[in-house]
């Protein structure tokens, strides 16, 4: 530990700026994420959530700005176990995957098992745990296909809590969920925040449900990003919130004759 | 004969395998591209008097590569990759197919000649066999997260980019032995057939994996028989063989599904009732 005093940096973005081709989404996005830190990221459709989370993951080069996590630069970063992700539409090849979820969380422990090792008794009990954290042990042998949209999210969050990642980066978790399910997602990543210390990042558009357990709020919008304070959030609850950097980009845009 | 039943052995071990990776990578097309570029090879190999399957492995592998860079370069229409090198394997095969003067042997590749090979093929055959399933069952884990989710196996450590290009070697080298014995034109039925069966009772990756293993291997058996005693193509026979109990096997599941639901007399409240039981 660098810092025992201080909780630690674990993201640090600077400047970060992101266009798809000639589109810009966002410039000038600077934030710092401390150790134990639960964030929601807000915004509307298009404004540039799902980018920030993979500029973060280091999958999108920013146009301007740069990123780093747990201090390192996240060109130069190889500690990904330490990083969970659920990306926004699960799993990339879909939710017919032939796989049990046993199978599937105990993948995610590729760095404990080895390369070119099989998993162990002791690996698949840890997954097995994983799984009875997030209320699904029950089914563990079933096949990915044969459960609901809910259950496959709660198995597809054990995947990522199976490693123990120090930090979770997590794009809309609870969309297509019932409403249950996400109280219940929601009171778990609240839990594994206060108990263990597990700083959180999480895109969500539902802010109204998530606003108990997040320690701040982002919110992104006409391409720059702020951090809300509380009287901010509560307008944002009620609708009424202007976003304070609108005004001025708008300026901006006008004054650089729409070239942006 | 009885070499003929080994090596349809082998193959029906390792091809699966190979199959069950591609058919869920969303990949299927791919080794129909690989085993018509195979043809140019082959064609290549007769024409320079080098073994048909030496050169057909050398030409898979140079396809199997190049669909991986075009891919590369047009991500959002990557299945484009595979209709480009198809279309060029199977017209480099055309025109040296022109130049092959021994046309039977040329035509032998198409459909296959599992009956006619030589103790080299049979070698080499049993060598790629062992090497594939060797490397099949080390990268077995590493080789499921990349095909379950590319992008999560990158991030929990996996070397993704070396796991693809040596399962990319895997499929072009496999794809050139089998086109000898069931032939170019049908490997890639035989890669995704038995997956598909399998697909149909695999309760986990693992089941599906070996179902789809021990349908290859019966298929390939019983082909055999039949092809022998009927005096029938013993590649189109496997492969044919493969799409009937497929089917049979979808025929079969309906009525089993009607008449389950028939007696349940509300299909849905089962599932239903699982479902409540999830939350807490």
């Amino acid at each position: 530990m660098p810092d025992a005093l201080l909780p630690s940096e674990v993201i640090r973005a600077d400047n970060l700026g992101f266009q798809y081709a000639d589109t810009p989404v966002f410039s000038h996005v600077g934030f710092s994420l401390f150790a134990g830190d639960f964030a929601g990221v807000i915004g509307a459709n298009g404004s540039g959530k799902s980018t920030l989370l993979r500029l973060l993951l280091g999958e999108l080069g920013p146009a301007s700005g740069g990123v780093s996590l747990f201090g390192r630069d996240v060109r130069r970063f190889d500690e990904w176990p330490r990083v969970g992700y659920l990306a926004q539409n699960g799993l990339s090849s879909g939710a017919n995957f032939p796989a049990t979820a046993e199978e599937i969380v105990t993948a995610n422990l590729f760095s404990d098992i080895g390369f070119l090792r099989l998993p162990k008794k002791s690996h698949r009990e840890k997954a097995r745990k994983a799984l009875a954290r997030v209320g699904m042990e029950a089914f563990a042998g079933r096949m990915l296909g044969s459960l609901s949209g809910g259950q496959r999210q709660r198995v597809l969050l054990a995947r990522v809590l199976v490693s123990e990642p120090e930090l979770l980066l997590l794009d809309e978790p609870t969309n297509g969920v019932d409403a249950e399910t996400v109280a219940s997602l929601l009171a778990l990543l609240s839990r594994l925040n206060r108990e263990k210390g597990l700083t959180i990042m999480m895109v969500t558009h539902d802010i109204a449900r998530a606003a108990e357990c997040v320690s701040r709020v982002f919110c992104l919008e006409d391409g720059s990003m702020v951090e809300l304070d509380k009287a901010q959030l509560r307008e944002e609850l009620s609708h009424k919130h202007k976003h304070p950097a609108r005004e001025d980009e708008r300026r901006r845009i006008k004054e650089g004759g729409g070239k942006s | 004969m009885r070499r003929a039943f080994a090596v349809g052995l082998l193959l029906a071990v390792i091809i699966p395998c190979i199959g069950i990776v591609v058919v869920l990578k969303r990949l299927s097309m791919m080794g129909d591209a690989l085993s018509h570029s195979s043809l140019a090879g082959v064609a290549a190999g007769l024409i320079l008097g080098i073994n048909p399957i030496v050169g057909a492995g050398a030409v898979c592998v140079a396809a199997a590569l190049s669909i991986e860079a075009i891919r590369k370069r047009i991500p959002k229409y990557s299945e484009m990759s595979i209709a480009i090198i198809l279309s060029a394997g199977v017209g480099l095969a055309g025109v040296l197919s022109g130049f092959v003067k021994n046309a039977a042997n040329f035509n032998s590749f198409l459909f296959g000649s599992i009956v006619a090979i030589s103790d080299f093929e049979m070698i080499l055959v049993a060598c790629v066999s062992c090497a594939v399933l060797v490397a099949f069952v080390l990268l077995y884990k590493e080789l499921f997260y990349v095909t379950l989710d590319e992008r999560a196996a990158r991030l929990a450590g996996v070397p993704v980019r070396s796991v693809n290009f040596v399962f990319t070697i895997l499929t072009a080298v496999t794809v050139s032995v089998a086109s000898r014995t069931v032939g170019a034109l049908i490997v890639s039925s035989m890669m995704v057939v038995p997956t598909a069966c399998a697909m149909q009772f695999g309760k986990s990756y693992r089941q599906t994996v070996i179902g789809s293993v021990a349908f290859a291997v019966a298929f390939t058996l019983i082909g055999l028989f039949l092809s022998y005693y009927a005096r029938l193509k013993p590649g189109g026979t496997i492969v044919l063989l493969g799409v009937a109990c497929f089917l049979l096997i979808l025929l079969v599941k309906k009525v089993a599904a009607l008449r389950g639901a028939a007696r349940r007399g509300a299909p849905e409240a089962e599932s239903a009732r699982e479902r409540a039981e999830v939350l807490p």
